[in-house]
């Protein structure tokens, strides 16, 4: 079973720039979530907090009763053993070949015989589809390769908490799809809780339980799915529908001059697209973390925008509106 | 830099030399780590300090040679030239090599794998980098640089015996005869303890600009310069402090 993450009131800056302030979230035990946000919001930088990789300046995040940012040095590193964390390239050892990256934490922290190790290694391996390129080198295979080598490594302790940074930057259409149904069966298979830090809202729309955006130094909403998809908070529904109209400009952010000249032209938000079913597990089985379809707008009386959830259950192609998958135009 | 920037600096790298202090008492000792940088820092090395010492000594010879003679000293031309070289010259081409060669690639080593987030990866394994890394690198430098400094003295020291009897006309019997007149066994003692320092702080400097790299490879490029033109820096202002304790401390022969 997957562990709790409650952060709470969590601010960082660099050399006395603020990155993010104030950043209050709890990551449900064993659910799915995706932290979105424009490029350049210090989302990576959240990551690498959560993993107290970078000290924040406040604020406190409280895994199994223990708060990170003030553990020593050494209780630090057996917090991370509950960890783990997919890096945007992989992050793999480029002396070792895959079979050995992968089995480098059961080396050092277990006392495993080699069999078991083999065993272990294999597994995962088998569960990325990379049987077969054990001996390579990272310098040797491809960015996707070398993503879910990075996904085996980060799977091989059976970690409580996933963190994946960026795991759809640089993959063509047909690897993302693969690697998002990859979470979809891991998570099921796991039941670990897992953080998604992405820009591709595609994958937002349709991995995760809960979506958090990060803008303008700020979280400006956390919640189920279905609270964003349907939320009318114009940051939310720009960021999330892809469009151009809206607070957030080419600069991270516009002027007041230029969204007032964008309201007195009379620029009309489009309407809010249907939310799609969410990805559902390659089996046919429900995850123990996953909603009906429905359920959260049902649940708070939200009318969710006409053509929502179409499709039977399970169905698992989720078409999209023409502007929002990668290749269309936004807007 | 601006005078905090420097203190703040130079008070990151002690905290990290502190750290890999620490480090050396911790378990597991990465045994496997360690021969592979000692192997790999002697074969960068080996070779260029051979090549550096035999001119060295030769060198000397060919300074002393002929003043020596004006004043009818020749006798004296082996005990100089083992002064120099086993007091002098060993631990600084040790340091030289060391630096040059083994601490660029420690650095190179390191800042590419901080670029690469390898460091990060590491971590979030809960492995430290500092006890799985940079320990047995210290540690192997040390190890090289003494043995290096044994190596380039007695090349250099052969050198300038090749040099003064085969070129200088030098009787051999003197040379070796009179390499007791002026040094004694406290001058090597104190080369090998320098080395053991220049590794030590080699190592350390390559290591800590390394793991501190940043700016993509441009950054490693970087780190790589600093570092040794740091470490050449700390290297010579170490070793005058040595020698001066040195001196201070054991009696000289003659004097």
């Amino acid at each position: 079973m997957g562990v709790e993450v409650a952060v709470r009131g969590l601010t960082k800056s660099f050399g006395g720039q603020p990155v993010w302030s104030d950043i209050s979230l709890t990551l449900p035990a064993g659910e799915i979530s995706v932290l979105l946000g424009p490029s350049g919001t210090g989302k990576s930088v959240f990551l690498k907090t959560l993993v107290g990789l970078l000290r924040p300046d406040r604020g406190d995040i409280v895994i199994e009763g223990r708060n990170l940012p003030r553990l020593s040095e050494r209780d630090l590193y057996e917090v991370r053993k509950l960890f783990g964390v997919l890096f945007q390239d992989g992050a793999l050892f480029g002396s070792m070949n895959i079979y050995d990256n992968v089995a480098f934490p059961l080396r050092e922290h277990t006392r495993r015989s080699e069999s078991e190790i083999r065993a272990v290694v294999t597994e995962k391996l088998d569960m990325v589809g990379l049987v077969g390129a054990e001996k390579k080198l990272p310098g040797e295979i491809s960015g996707g390769m070398r993503k879910r080598a990075g996904l085996a490594r980060a799977l091989v302790l059976d970690p409580q908490i996933v963190l994946f940074d960026e795991p759809d930057s640089g993959l063509d259409p047909v690897r993302t799809a693969y690697l998002n149904q990859l979470i979809i069966d891991l998570n099921q298979r796991t039941e670990a809780t897992f953080l998604i830090v992405t820009h591709d809202i595609n994958t937002a729309r349709t991995v995760p339980d809960n979506i958090g955006l990060i803008y303008h130094g700020h979280l400006a909403m956390f919640g189920p799915r279905e609270m964003l998809l349907s939320s009318t908070e114009p940051v939310v529904r720009q960021f999330l529908n892809a469009q151009r109209i809206g607070p957030i400009g080419m600069a991270e952010e516009k002027d007041a001059e230029e969204l007032q000249a964008e309201a007195q032209a009379g620029a009309e938000l489009p309407p809010l697209p249907p939310i799609p079913v969410q990805l559902q597990p390659s089996d046919g089985r429900r995850r123990r973390a996953e909603r009906p379809p429905g359920q959260w707008c049902r649940d708070h009386g939200v009318e969710p925008p006409p053509g929502s959830f179409a499709g039977p259950d399970g169905q698992r192609t989720v078409e999209l509106p023409a502007f929002l998958t990668r290749d269309g135009v936004p807007g | 830099m601006s005078g905090p920037a420097v203190l703040r600096e130079s008070g990151h790298f002690f905290a990290f030399c502190l750290d890999t202090l620490r480090g050396l008492g911790r378990r597991p000792v990465q045994v496997r780590e360690f021969v592979q940088q000692a192997w790999f820092i002697s074969s960068v090395s080996i070779l260029p300090a051979a090549l550096v010492s035999i001119p060295f000594g030769a060198v000397i010879a060919l300074q002393l040679g002929s003043l020596v003679r004006q004043l009818g000293a020749q006798s004296f031309t082996g005990a100089a030239s083992v002064l120099a070289v086993v007091r002098e010259a060993g631990p600084i081409v040790t340091a030289l090599v060391i630096a040059g060669a083994g601490g660029s690639a420690i650095c190179a080593d390191l800042g590419s794998r901080k670029i690469r987030e390898e460091l990060d990866a590491m971590q979030v394994l809960g492995i430290d980098p500092i006890q799985r890394l940079v320990v047995p690198r210290v540690l192997a430098s040390m190890l090289v640089a003494v043995l290096l400094n044994g190596l380039v003295s007695v090349v250099g020291v052969s050198g300038g015996y090749l040099f003064n009897v085969v070129m200088q006309g030098g009787t051999p019997g003197a040379y070796l005869a009179s390499f007791q007149a002026l040094g004694q066994l406290p001058d090597l003692l104190v080369g090998e303890v320098k080395a053991l320092l220049f590794g030590a702080a080699a190592a350390l400097i390559a290591s800590y600009k390394g793991m501190t790299a940043k700016g993509g490879p441009k950054g490693v490029g970087d780190a790589v310069n600093q570092s040794v033109v740091l470490t050449f820096m700390a290297l010579f202002a170490l070793n005058f402090v040595v020698t001066a304790v040195y001196f201070q401390v054991v009696p000289q022969k003659g004097s």
